[in-house]
């Protein structure tokens, strides 16, 4: 019995490290898809450690995967010191702005497409999605001129204005795809209880819509927070600068080679984005692609 | 739409015809706001440089308004002022990075495809640096990409592989292609990857289990079923992208500003610069007249090659 327990232990100890590789080797796609998943991150934590070492520790320059001494106050520096709050303080007035331009015309322009009896719709959807593909650099010389005659030069309004470029095509898109799925029936009952056709789609549409409105909120949000193009050609005093552009210009003057502090205004700007979509990622993943393959 | 409606009736047939329908003009003022603004952020700005496109504004040169027939063109295409070059090198880049990134992002879609614990995350975890700003992924490259204390290096060392001491970013032209490409593939694939995993998750799963009847392997399979119906998917995916890809220009200037020398200049790089650092208006028209006929060329195109077949 000893005999045979042995015999069968070195019997499963013989063939057990086997069927681990084979499991292995079946597993790959797993971990190959674990190693992906590192390769896309592991940039995001390099900037977030670096941004936690001081400017004495960077100045040694050893590569470090963690600092000896972690400390914040290179985020100190860059919001308080640099006067990178404010312009944090602009990218989220711009990013604000055009979202809510973008829910208002868009639901609009949505639900007009969607449901009401016009000509010419085809070639209206038409021109709202193509303009989307409108290249950005070919608008920033007219737009220049535009908003000099203005006087909204240096402005964020100039800034809020151009992004619809961004989120307009995707929400309207999105928009009018939803309030085509909504049950006609509804609003007209309440146009029946004496609603106006606008008075209907404000009480009884938008809250059955609030869960699109989101998604197109959400995505227009980080669109509009992503603008550079619009922000380097309007925008001119440093105080008026949008995140991305106030990080770029510190970090290649003021901040230069030390990456502690440029990482630091890097992780502040990405940091609403990245909890913007761990939060919301179904909604954003739903809307980005059915806005597109269907 | 008012000319209709003051419009004399001539006859009654007419009349009926011209009648807006109950809730038409509901529709036209719902929808005016979004094409009004839009409107005035592209076509405004199409026609501007197109008739800017034809005349004198240079105010180096006087800017007399003047018609001068070609003479911007001529310049866009002129070997001396490095716009030909410039059209070149996006051009390369954009077919080089777009088969990259439509590669590397199926792959990545299709290993997402798969059942697994975990998934989810993995996705959003991949869907980041797409969410993140271009100026965030610039510079979190710039640093990775920074010779001496970078993690490009650091891993290169670590592995004991070749070119550890490279100067990635300003040095040559090859190394900071290279980079931008890496930049470029880091936030762009994961938009791919997004697309393309849900024209995946489109396909029936009864085709599959058709295939596995039939006997055929796992390439027949991906040949047979997950191709042909990943189609319209990847013809989308690849027109975005590839859009994208010729109109890049918020990397460029944040990584390189055209350099070392003029050897990363892209052509939206050189519309920004005439436009807004040398107030070259006549020629930053000429480009960008050029540059929306190429967006056209590229999506009529992928309208004639990607037709489907039957």
């Amino acid at each position: 019995m000893t005999a045979a327990g042995i015999a069968g232990r070195a019997q499963t100890a013989g063939w057990r490290p086997a069927r681990v590789a084979a499991r292995l080797r079946r597993s790959w796609p797993s971990w190959l898809l674990i190693l992906v998943t590192l390769l896309f991150t592991a940039p995001f934590l390099w900037v977030f450690t670096h941004s936690l070492e001081s400017s004495a520790e960077w100045a040694q320059n050893k590569t470090v995967l963690w600092p000896h001494a972690p400390t914040l106050a290179n985020y100190r520096a860059v919001l308080f010191k640099d006067g990178f709050l404010t312009n944090v303080a602009n990218s989220v007035i711009v990013a604000a702005a055009t979202t809510a331009a973008t829910l208002v015309f868009g639901s609009l322009a949505g639900y007009a497409l969607a449901r009401l009896p016009m000509r010419g719709k085809s070639a209206i959807l038409g021109f709202i999605l193509l303009a989307g593909f409108f290249p950005l650099t070919a608008m920033i010389g007219p737009l220049f001129k535009v908003m000099s005659r203005l006087g909204l030069l240096d402005t964020l309004t100039a800034v809020s204005i151009s992004d619809l470029i961004y989120t307009l095509p995707l929400a309207t898109w999105l928009l009018a795809s939803l309030f085509a799925q909504l049950p006609e029936e509804i609003e007209e009952a309440a146009m029946v209880d004496g609603c106006t056709r606008l008075g209907a789609l404000r009480r009884v549409v938008a809250p059955l819509a609030a869960p699109a409105l989101a998604t197109a909120a959400v995505l227009s949000f980080i669109l509009a927070w992503s603008d550079f193009t619009f922000s380097l050609s309007f925008l001119q005093d440093e105080s008026h600068f949008t995140a991305p552009l106030a990080m770029l210009q510190l970090g290649q003057t003021k901040f230069y080679t030390y990456y502690n502090l440029t990482d630091a205004t890097v992780v502040i700007t990405a940091l609403p984005i990245v909890v913007l979509v761990l939060v919301m990622q179904r909604r954003i993943v739903s809307g980005l692609t059915g806005g597109a393959v269907k | 739409m008012s000319a209709v409606d003051v419009a004399p009736a001539t006859a009654p047939r007419a009349r009926r015809a011209l009648r807006w329908r109950p809730g038409e003009r509901t529709g036209y003022a719902m929808a005016s706001p979004a094409v009004i603004a839009l409107a005035a952020i592209t076509a405004y700005p199409l026609l501007w440089n197109l008739w800017t496109s034809f005349h004198d504004v240079d105010p180096l040169t006087g800017g007399t308004g003047q018609f001068v027939g070609l003479s911007n063109y001529r310049a866009v295409f002129s070997s001396q002022t490095g716009l030909l070059a410039a059209l070149m090198h996006t051009l390369i880049y954009m077919v080089v990075s777009v088969t990259v990134e439509m590669a590397l992002g199926l792959g990545i879609a299709l290993l997402l495809n798969r059942p697994m614990r975990g998934r989810a995350l993995c996705r959003t975890l991949i869907l980041l640096p797409w969410a993140v700003p271009t100026v965030v992924s610039a510079l979190v490259w710039q640093t990775l990409f920074d010779p001496q204390g970078g993690g490009v290096n650091y891993m290169l060392s670590m592995l004991h592989l070749p070119g550890s001491h490279t100067v990635w970013i300003g040095a040559t032209a090859s190394a900071t292609w290279a980079s931008i490409l890496v930049a470029d593939a880091w936030q762009s694939t994961p938009f791919v990857a997004l697309m393309l995993l849900a024209g995946l998750q489109a396909i029936p799963r009864e085709l599959y289990e058709a295939a596995r009847v039939d006997g055929a392997s796992a390439w027949q399979t991906f040949r047979g079923v997950t191709l042909p119906n990943l189609r319209p998917a990847l013809m989308v995916t690849l027109v975005f992208r590839t859009l994208q890809a010729f109109l890049i220009f918020d990397i460029i200037y944040a990584l390189t500003q055209g350099g070392p020398g003029t050897s990363t200049q892209t052509i939206s790089y050189m519309t920004y610069y005439n436009f807004i650092v040398s107030d070259n208006f006549g020629v930053g028209a000429a480009i960008s007249i050029v540059m929306v006929i190429v967006c056209l060329l590229i999506a009529g195109v992928y309208r004639v090659l990607l037709r489907p077949s039957t």
